[in-house]
């Protein structure tokens, strides 16, 4: 199967500054893909490169097989992107900006569809409505619904929850998920690592313009070592046996890293032998926060070595 | 195809929605410019041989009208969308950048074909304006427009800040539509200046259309047209090559 998504080599110089730094990526039709990594990393310039809103220094990007700067129609028919800025064209209403944008495409009598995704992104009782009255969250649906306009097999999402409340990231992933079960390919980028962990099932982490963690979503957060267990104890001291594995101390609790699950049953032991009761005790699962800040750290320490 | 129509329909949608400002108003300020002129010079000049100050005067209004809306169309239009960034809904579609230079100088044409009828039909309720070759105006409209249209596509493109497109507004457009006739005929200055003038591609637009409604012009229209399609084309063909470079657009 074609890939979605096919970067090969590509670099980006903005004057002396690398934004991309041969970058590798391969995004297979059907993933629930996420690009994460702190600011200035070079998530968005990736994105613009896939939407043709900057051309590479070097080397290739293909959507489905198309390449994006030679083959550029075909490519941005394929592809539909939500852009991070807020941007709007002030002249129209809701549904006028749907119907322009969907035109751009060729498409005429797409009512239907812009029906479902006025509903869908819950845009209905603005339909009418000039852009300059909407507020910044119902603007970001309407950046939404453009990209989804054209009902591209391939949708990228540059921080499409920035700044939104709580009920517009939750129906906007509902609709997002859904497409996805529809056999439409996502790629988003987020901050918020609690998203990326519940939605996407492969994760690229960028760093400086590099790819410096690419798996899918269960391995990178296995890859933390051991886990966690808190523990509240009948003492406030720990038998000296268990103080290597002592990560930290807070609350009255002890928290303690184990190798795995099944060691639990040694630290009890010891426990009992010391005579302390256990008064409560929280397994803590590792998450993809803790992957991300190793994996940015780590990669910094290497740098400066 | 049918997203070029889309992309030209906008950008007519664009300058009707604000027809007060962009149709109406620069009709207005040429009828002005009209009935002051005329008012003080009418008495005193004759343009050419036969032809009184203020008809002499109304073809060129009207060009002089028409290529600054045809400028100031695509110019707002894409300086606007790039300043608030709505410009990306036109880069990310499929559209060709061809399609893209169509439709926005179409768009421009059309406004300047319609502030140049309003001015035009206006004049008529004051004075009479002899009218001899209709295939004339129309042709010298029609590349006018298109050249100042392109113009505007560059002048929007480099422009990074409203007062940058301004400026070429005022420091390039103004003074060439102004010295280029619109008020005079270039025999009537001295010799410096009439060779000067013939540097500058506006003079024969004015002077070619002007010879639409008299049949009598400063120099051969043919030899007029033969600047203005080259003018057009070559204007056309750096818009393009600016466009399909992503210069300032897709960087």
């Amino acid at each position: 199967m074609i890939p979605a998504i096919e970067v090969k080599k590509v670099y980006k110089h903005f004057g002396s500054v690398n934004a991309l730094v041969g970058i590798d990526l391969e995004i297979e039709q059907g993933e629930f893909f996420a690009l994460l990594g702190p600011n200035g990393a070079g998530k968005t310039t990736l994105i613009n490169i896939l939407a043709g809103l900057t051309l590479p220094s070097n080397g290739v990007a293909r959507i489905m097989g198309h390449d994006v700067v030679t083959s550029y129609r075909e490519a941005r028919r394929i592809v539909g992107v939500v852009p991070q800025e807020l941007v709007f064209d002030p002249f129209f209403s809701v549904r006028e900006t749907l119907s322009i944008q969907s035109g751009y495409y060729g498409l005429r009598n797409n009512d239907a569809w812009i029906d479902e995704v006025i509903c869908g992104l819950g845009l209905l009782n603005k339909e009418n409505a000039n852009m300059r009255t909407l507020s910044g969250g119902m603007k970001r649906r309407v950046l939404v619904a453009q990209a989804l306009v054209h009902k591209p097999p391939v949708i990228v999402l540059d921080e499409p929850t920035a700044g939104v409340d709580v009920e517009l990231r939750q129906s906007l992933w509902y609709f997002i998920k859904q497409l996805n079960r529809d056999g439409h390919t996502i790629v988003l980028t987020t901050h918020y690592l609690d998203e990326a962990e519940a939605l996407c099932s492969r994760i690229a982490m960028l760093k400086q313009g590099k790819i410096v963690a690419l798996d899918s979503t269960r391995n990178l957060i296995n890859s933390t070592n051991g886990c966690l267990i808190r523990l509240h104890l009948s003492s406030d001291t720990l038998p000296l046996e268990l103080y290597p594995l002592l990560e930290s101390y807070t609350e009255d609790c002890f928290i303690l890293r184990v190798n795995n699950y099944s060691k639990i049953e040694n630290v009890l032991a010891e426990l009992r032998t010391a005579q302390i009761r256990v008064l409560e005790m929280e397994l803590m699962q590792p998450d993809l926060e803790e992957v991300f800040v190793k994996i940015m750290g780590n990669t910094e320490d290497l740098e400066s070595v | 195809m049918s997203g070029f129509y889309t992309l030209l329909h906008k950008e007519l949608l664009r300058f009707w929605k604000v027809g007060l400002q962009s149709i109406f108003a620069p009709i207005i300020a040429t009828l002005i410019y009209l009935l002051i002129f005329s008012h003080v010079l009418e008495e005193r000049v004759e343009a050419q041989p036969g032809v009184a100050y203020t008809t002499f005067l109304i073809p060129g209004l009207v060009m002089m009208a028409m290529l600054q809306n045809a400028f100031a169309n695509s110019a707002s239009s894409l300086i606007q969308s790039k300043i608030s960034g709505s410009i990306v809904f036109i880069l990310l579609s499929p559209l060709s950048y061809m399609e893209i230079f169509v439709a926005y100088v179409l768009a421009s044409i059309v406004r300047g074909l319609l502030v140049g009828v309003g001015v035009y039909l206006s004049t008529l309720l004051f004075f009479d304006v002899p009218l001899q070759s209709l295939l004339w105006i129309f042709v010298f409209a029609l590349l006018g427009n298109g050249f100042l249209g392109a113009l505007g596509i560059i002048a929007a493109i480099w422009a990074e800040k409203f007062d940058q497109l301004a400026a070429f507004q005022n420091f390039v457009i103004l003074p060439l539509t102004f010295l280029s006739g619109v008020f005079y005929t270039i025999h009537s200055l001295p010799p410096f200046w009439e060779d000067l003038s013939q540097f500058n591609p506006f003079f024969y637009v004015i002077d070619g259309f002007r010879y639409g409604f008299f049949g009598v012009s400063d120099i051969s229209p043919y030899f007029s047209i033969t600047i203005v399609a080259i003018c057009f084309l070559t204007v056309s063909w750096i818009t393009l090559l600016i466009l399909k470079s992503g210069y300032k657009l897709r960087q």
